[in-house]
């Protein structure tokens, strides 16, 4: 069961406070203090990534973040862009990211996923059970 | 922590101070800084990011936009910082094969960077 849930519309102004939220409740849920800068990291990725989806497709329904602490900090970001546009995430290497016709926006995406597969090692991303779009689940592990 | 950007210069170096939070929602400023340097005339240009307390992908992405902008313009873009979070951050994405990154604005501006 979710302890805390945020909704926001998909503007960049909003991502800032979900990062703050999502460190807030980690700290009380007893993360180690460490791997805060992580889970701000991580959090702040999956809601870009959701709000630049959002306004890619023109979806202006809120972007959703679960946060619950039942064993483990779990952490759901989900967007209700088309299924297909999550579809191609892929790391780059130092060759793609140093290449000239890589534009602006496709660098972000890379290395964004990049930040996300780097600084969480138990990650799902996968298409929602009910309806369209993809959720971006992230686990760390409790210390209390 | 807001974005604050000041420029300054050393030798033939423009140098931009950044602190606070770069992320989607203020790396939009960054960019605009970067270029208006840039369209002024600055070649060598030097960003300090030694008070940035957050970086995500969006300004990474800004950064590597003036890097390659320059390239192009025959002039050199390089990064100052000492803090191991960001530069984990730049090493898990392999942007430390991509930029210059110097401990300090000195090194980095008498390396001839």
């Amino acid at each position: 069961m979710a302890t805390v849930r945020l909704s926001f519309s998909p503007a960049p102004v909003h991502v800032r406070t979900a990062r703050l939220v999502g460190v807030a409740v980690a700290r009380r849920a007893g993360v180690r203090e460490d791997l805060l800068d992580e889970v701000r990291l991580a959090i702040g990725e999956a809601c870009t990534r959701a709000v630049a989806l959002h306004r890619q497709y023109g979806v202006a329904e809120p972007v959703l973040v679960e946060m619950s602490d039942s064993g483990t900090y779990a952490v759901r970001v989900v967007d209700r862009a088309p299924i297909e546009a999550s579809i191609g995430l892929a790391a780059l290497d130092a060759d793609q990211l140093a290449n000239e016709s890589l534009n602006e926006d496709e660098l972000t995406t890379g290395v964004g996923f990049a930040l996300l597969a780097g600084f969480v090692e138990d990650l799902q991303v996968r298409p929602v059970d009910d309806g369209i779009g993809t959720e971006v689940r992230m686990v760390w592990p409790l210390h209390r | 922590m807001e974005l604050s950007l000041a420029t300054r210069t050393v030798g033939e170096h423009t140098v931009l101070e950044v602190g606070g939070e770069v992320d989607v929602y203020t790396a939009p400023r960054l960019r605009e800084r970067l270029l208006e340097l840039i369209d002024s005339g600055a070649r060598h240009v030097v960003v300090d990011l030694g008070r940035v307390d957050f970086l995500d992908s969006t300004g990474l992405g800004v950064l590597v936009g003036a890097l390659k902008r320059l390239r192009t313009a025959d002039g050199t873009f390089s990064l100052v910082c000492d803090k191991e979070p960001l530069l984990k951050i730049f090493r898990i994405t392999a942007l430390d094969q991509v930029f210059p990154l110097h401990p300090t604005v000195e090194a980095a501006t008498g390396a001839g960077a």
